[in-house]
């Protein structure tokens, strides 16, 4: 019996040391001696490669790039590890439209200290989306997502249509290529993809949130962005715009047997199109987005930075790395070739950016049409409940498309007003 | 349970002359040692069982208070709300939606599954049966395939765009309906989990089947019983137990249905993020960051969860299980 009790002993012992031990996790970090070793969390792909490049210079700060699934899941890890206490990475990729969330749920630390004048670097409108306005800084910019026109050259000398400029004639083609022949849509009104529906109202001047003061202002419901869903809910009233989301089997086989003519995408749609429609490679054509009036504007799709977390012991160094990660002229290179991003430094993008995208070989211009675009970056800002307001426009504008009614698509917009606000107002936030 | 225990007194004397001599020696092996060997069961319980609902409740009694422009450290804290997160639950229209979206899913679900897997359950047990162990590892064989990869064939197969059906449907002229529509798509989620459901039901039924002693079938058939009568009037009430225990395994896989709607959602206009209770506790927690009222939703589904589960066993155990008593 004392042999029993004894074993059971051990294995209490046992269960407890495997509970504890699959509590403690290290946080990765070097101590008094030895390389300062940084973890950096990232989805780019190749990131790594780049990140190479650095700890060959620099053996005293040594950078272990942990790769994740994605913007949304990252997120949710670090958010998780900062309420936990621990097991937070040093560095962090965060999409712009995250970064008042990590900043509200105290993830990223300011270091506007380390990374002083690097404001030139980078277009006003990405600038203040990793400041949110004020003087801090909360991560230092990396690639970003001007919105452009893309659209199948060969399909639409076909038909005889030209390229449209402004949105009346965006719709006119619509219209005129779906009535020529009706398995071929223009483009399609995804409900799925709150940042495109986010940049399209940016470019016609919509900003959804604003700081005054104390308060929070939330204007979804306003003229600009009111106006892009009228205009998109007529299109799909009428039936010569599709209403099915995008990143489906079925949008990507549209894409490859030209159903989809157009693709209102951003700067990396190139490689999008390359692994979804591989077939099709040379019969695409970038142009700037159809404009609303007669100045040139554009609005954001995708891009991040790179932050510091709060819980990185050495925060110096990872502002140092982040710094040359997204400024110095050879990461910048290697991002480009490697990583296949479109940098925000735009000195660093003019010059690393000669070449087109293979997919866009017929294209010598494309990137001097994207430099062109991404100066003209409308500015935006983002708020702490980025994450509400884009899962109420999944649920809204699904129900609208759905209907294929134009009035469901302005009562969309209303509902996601009210869906933002209740939440801040529900957080305790003061809401102008 | 009465035969057991009368059979180990008989059997261990040792130890009841154990008790009169010492008391520590018998303290120690009466009590302490079926705890201590009972103790990795417990630990384990407790630290992944108990204290994740423990600290789920007490989560579902808090909120986070902002206060300013909510940047930086310090600006959020988290404070006691009383019931405010499970009086916002219960109000929730879109959580009631979801109730009842779920609860029309089972209706449509668990009979047919139910029905099918019975069906197949009588058929491979019933006499003269060809190719019986094909036909029961082939319709065991979707139960294998995980919720989400069928989630995503089917998906394939309900895309107009892409799926061989319609491609077909086409050919022939005939108009395919829209099964990714909003009238149609719950009916879609249930065709996935039948797939995949039907086997596991079938086995456990057939399993039971294989128990019922042949005697009974000879002894019906001497009195002019057919396959017929003795499926309906033998088997069914002899393996009712197990249908019963079927039903409520389905109830509350229904009552949880995640993955199949989550996986399809992103392929159609039709399906919201909170189309179903745990979608929406999902959602709530990790797309909206307030994990406070997604635990107060997850104790309202387990608390209805619970009760749905015992009154239907209320309900149904006295018929099934009344020659047991």
């Amino acid at each position: 019996m004392r042999k029993l009790l004894r074993a059971g002993t051990v294995a209490v012992l046992a269960t407890t040391a495997l509970i504890t031990s699959g509590c403690s996790t290290d946080a990765g970090s070097g101590g008094g001696s030895g390389p300062v070793e940084l973890t950096y969390w990232a989805w780019a792909p190749n990131l790594e490669k780049v990140v190479d490049i650095w700890n060959e210079k620099n053996p005293d700060i040594q950078v272990t790039v942990n790769k994740q699934d994605g913007g949304d899941p990252a997120v949710t890890k670090l958010l998780t590890a900062i309420k936990a206490g621990s097991g937070a990475p040093d560095l962090m990729q965060a999409e712009y439209q995250k970064i008042p969330t990590l900043v509200s749920a105290d993830a990223l630390a300011d270091i506007s200290d380390g990374a002083a004048d690097l404001e030139n670097h980078f277009a006003e409108g990405v600038w203040s989306s990793v400041t949110l306005g004020g003087d801090a800084l909360y991560a230092v910019p990396q690639d970003t997502g001007p919105m452009m026109f893309y659209y199948r050259e060969d399909i639409l000398n076909q038909f005889g249509l030209s390229v449209p400029t402004t949105w009346e004639e965006y719709a006119d083609v619509a219209r005129k290529l779906h009535a020529a022949d009706p398995t071929k849509y223009l483009g399609t009104f995804s409900a799925n993809d709150a940042g495109w529906f986010t940049g399209l109202a940016q470019q016609a001047g919509a900003s959804w949130w604003s700081i005054d003061g104390d308060a929070w202002g939330v204007e979804i419901e306003g003229d600009a962005t009111t106006t892009v869903a009228d205009y998109w809910g007529g299109l799909v009233e009428e039936g010569v715009i599709d209403n099915k989301p995008m990143y489906t089997p079925e949008w990507n086989s549209a894409l490859n047997d030209g159903g989809q003519v157009g693709w209102l995408s951003a700067v990396w749609a190139p490689g999008v199109l390359a692994g979804n429609a591989a077939d099709t490679a040379g019969l695409w054509k970038a142009a700037p987005m159809p404009q609303w009036g007669s100045e040139q504007a554009t609005g954001n799709w995708g891009g991040s930075s790179t932050g510091v977390t709060t819980q990185s012991e050495h925060k110096e160094e990872a502002t140092e790395f982040a710094t040359w990660l997204n400024t110095d002229p050879e990461a910048i290179e290697a991002l480009v070739k490697t990583a296949n991003i479109y940098p925000a430094d735009q000195a660093g993008a003019d010059e690393a950016l000669t070449e087109p995208p293979a997919f866009f070989s017929n294209q010598p211009d494309f990137y001097e049409v994207a430099a062109g675009v991404a100066d003209t970056v409308s500015p935006f800002t983002y708020g702490p409940n980025v994450n509400v307001a884009f899962s109420a426009y999944n649920d809204e504008f699904a129900k609208a498309a759905e209907a294929r009614t134009r009035t469901a698509f302005t009562d969309a917009v209303a509902a996601m007003q009210d869906i933002t606000v209740a939440d801040l107002k529900k957080s305790g936030f003061t809401v102008k | 349970m009465t035969i057991p225990r009368s059979r180990t007194a008989a059997a261990t004397p040792v130890p009841a002359r154990r008790r009169s001599g010492g008391g520590a020696s018998s303290f120690r092996s009466r009590v302490l040692t079926p705890y201590a060997m009972l103790a990795p069961g417990i630990v384990l319980f407790l630290a992944f069982m108990a204290a994740p609902i423990v600290y789920a409740v007490y989560l579902s009694f808090q909120k986070t208070q902002v206060t300013g422009l909510g940047l930086g450290s310090g600006a959020r804290k988290q404070v006691f709300v009383g019931f405010e997160n499970y009086v916002a639950a219960l109000a929730d229209p879109e959580f009631a939606a979801s109730i009842g979206r779920v609860l029309l899913y089972g209706l449509v679900l668990v009979p047919a599954m139910l029905g099918l897997a019975l069906l197949f359950a009588l058929l491979l047990d019933a006499r003269g049966t060809r190719a019986a162990g094909f036909s029961r590892v082939a319709i065991f064989l979707p139960y294998a395939v995980p919720a989400v990869i069928s989630s995503l064939l089917w998906g394939f197969l309900y895309l107009p765009g892409v799926s061989p059906f319609y491609f077909v449907f086409d050919a022939l002229g005939w108009d395919a309906p829209e099964i990714l529509s909003s009238d149609l798509v719950l009916f879609g989620i249930a065709n996935i989990a039948l797939w995949g459901g039907v086997g596991f039901n079938m086995i456990v039924m057939y399993t039971s089947l294989k128990a019922v002693p042949t005697e009974i079938y000879e002894a019906a058939k001497l009195d002019g019983a057919s396959e017929v009568d003795i499926a309906l009037r033998i088997k069914v009430p002899i393996i009712a137990p197990s249908i019963v225990m079927t039903s409520l395994f389905s109830l509350i896989a229904t009552l949880q249905v995640f993955a199949e709607p989550t996986t399809l959602r992103p392929l159609s206009n039709s399906l919201s993020t909170s189309w179903t209770p745990l979608m929406k506790v999902y959602r709530d927690a990790f797309t909206r960051d307030d994990i406070y009222s997604a635990a107060a939703t997850s104790v309202v589904i387990a608390l209805a969860t619970l009760l749905l589960s015992f009154l239907f066993l209320r309900i149904v155990q006295k018929r099934a299980f009344g020659q047991e008593d």
